[in-house]
């Protein structure tokens, strides 16, 4: 019997998979972001639901995560957050079409429209970083 | 450089092949097969397996027809990018290992050959072809369709696609979502929707917007850098979602399909046109 052999990269498609340019790995780092500040809004819907329960649940509750590795569990949620944002943003931008260049006739070496919106991509990614550092110093005062 | 002395002088060096053997057949697992190869000036990865084929190992299979990159039916996976094996020069990998896998994101049929089943169907399922009101026109053509230069220009690009499948590779949400559509068959969506000839967007949205439409694409650019024809997938995908919001916000310009031109009368050649000579031979029932 002749059997196909199934080869869908999965997950590590998003990962990897190839010698891809920067903009594949932005992606990966989108979706995986993306779902990890879901993950954080539902713990802090629970969380924040245990206020209902009286002053003193919610006091012992607000000392357990205060403890450091919730705080860098916080930390790693605002430099989640900083990219998925600025990263965000510049998404709408090309989704309107905006800095990816027009349609033309193909000469090569071809360009194309990820490579016209570099410098684009970069100046976001400056953004990122450079609310990532205001977070961090933020959160370096804030665990002292 | 590994140069063999004591071959043909045009041997510029000899590579390792490493490439990927599937037999649906048997129960064994893939796996990678290594053959040398001598490399000329000019010989592609396409040739590199026909050496194979020809000199050591004549059960390998893959799939090609044109070796000049216009039949797309060559599309594999060579040392971490999917590329077209005729359109790729075996000096240009710049290395002496040459990594040949079919090509990833397609059931393997076997050895080097992907099923590209799914992305016909998928292609099929946008109306890859101009729709119109007046069929009666189509059917029984009185004239060209009007275009101009500019409304060429809008999808011209998007019509160079000859259907390889490497974008599909490429794209890490075809990865993870097998019902995406995926940047081929959107961008062949896109081709015709840009077409000022055409009136078929409301035949095709239920694809393209779908929840396994557009909106799945998050801007890889994997699809775009991979393309062997500069058709620009990642370009495709962000038009088509451009134009929805135009038009869902009541921007967009109300498009009205390309007139039908009056039949040319009056028309002759420009008098320079020479006689053709006269026959040398008589025609067999003359
Ligand atoms: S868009 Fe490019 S990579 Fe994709 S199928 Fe067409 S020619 Fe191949
Ligand atoms: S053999 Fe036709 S594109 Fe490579």
């Amino acid at each position: 019997m002749q059997q196909r052999l199934k080869n869908r990269l999965g997950i590590m498609g998003w990962l990897g998979g190839g010698r891809y340019g920067m903009d594949r790995y932005a992606y990966a780092l989108h979706r995986i972001t993306g779902l990890g500040i879901l993950a954080y809004f539902i713990m802090h819907i629970i969380v924040t639901g245990q206020r209902t329960g009286g002053v003193e649940r919610w006091e012992s509750t607000m000392a357990f995560f205060g403890s450091t590795p919730f705080k860098i569990g916080e930390f790693l949620v605002v430099l989640a957050f900083a990219f998925h944002a600025v990263n965000g943003l510049r998404l709408i931008f090309v989704e309107l079409g905006w800095w990816i260049g027009k349609p033309g006739t193909p000469s090569f070496p071809y360009t194309y429209s990820t490579l016209r919106h570099r410098p684009l991509f970069i100046v976001f990614m400056v953004v990122a970083a450079v609310l990532m550092i205001i977070g961090g110093v933020d959160f370096y005062f804030v665990l002292k | 450089m590994n140069k063999s002395a004591t071959q043909d002088p045009s041997i510029i060096k000899t590579v390792q092949f490493e490439v990927l053997r599937y037999n649906p057949e048997g129960n064994e697992a893939p796996r990678l097969q290594n053959y040398s190869v001598p490399v000329i000036r000019g010989m592609t990865v396409l040739d590199g397996l026909n050496w194979i084929k020809e000199h050591l190992d004549s059960s390998l299979s893959w799939r090609s027809s044109c070796r000049m990159g216009i039949c797309g039916s060559c599309g594999m996976f060579i040392n971490g990018l999917p590329r077209l094996a005729c359109n790729n020069q075996i000096v240009h990998l710049h290395s002496d290992r040459v990594t040949v896998k079919p090509l990833p994101n397609y059931d393997i049929i076997r050895d080097l050959v992907p099923d590209l089943e799914g992305l016909f169907e998928k292609h099929r399922s946008v109306k890859p072809y101009l729709i119109r009101k007046d069929t009666e026109e189509q059917e029984k053509p009185t004239g060209e369709f009007f275009q101009s230069q500019q409304e060429l220009l809008n999808y011209i690009q998007f019509a160079y696609c000859i259907k390889c499948g490497l974008c599909m590779s490429a794209c890490p949400t075809v990865a993870t979502s097998e019902n995406y559509a995926g940047p081929q068959p959107l961008t062949a969506g896109w081709r015709y929707c840009a077409d000022s000839r055409d009136e078929g967007l409301q035949e095709r949205q239920e694809v393209l917007y779908s929840s396994y439409g557009v909106y799945r694409c998050h801007f890889a650019g994997a699809c775009s850098q991979v393309c062997p024809k500069g058709v620009d997938p990642a370009l495709a995908i962000q038009l088509l979602k451009k134009d929805a919001f135009l038009r869902s916000f009541g921007f967009g310009k109300k498009k009205k399909a390309g007139p039908v031109l009056p039949p040319v009368r009056d028309w002759t050649p420009g008098g320079k046109i020479p006689e053709a000579p006269a026959k040398t031979v008589p025609r067999k029932t003359e």
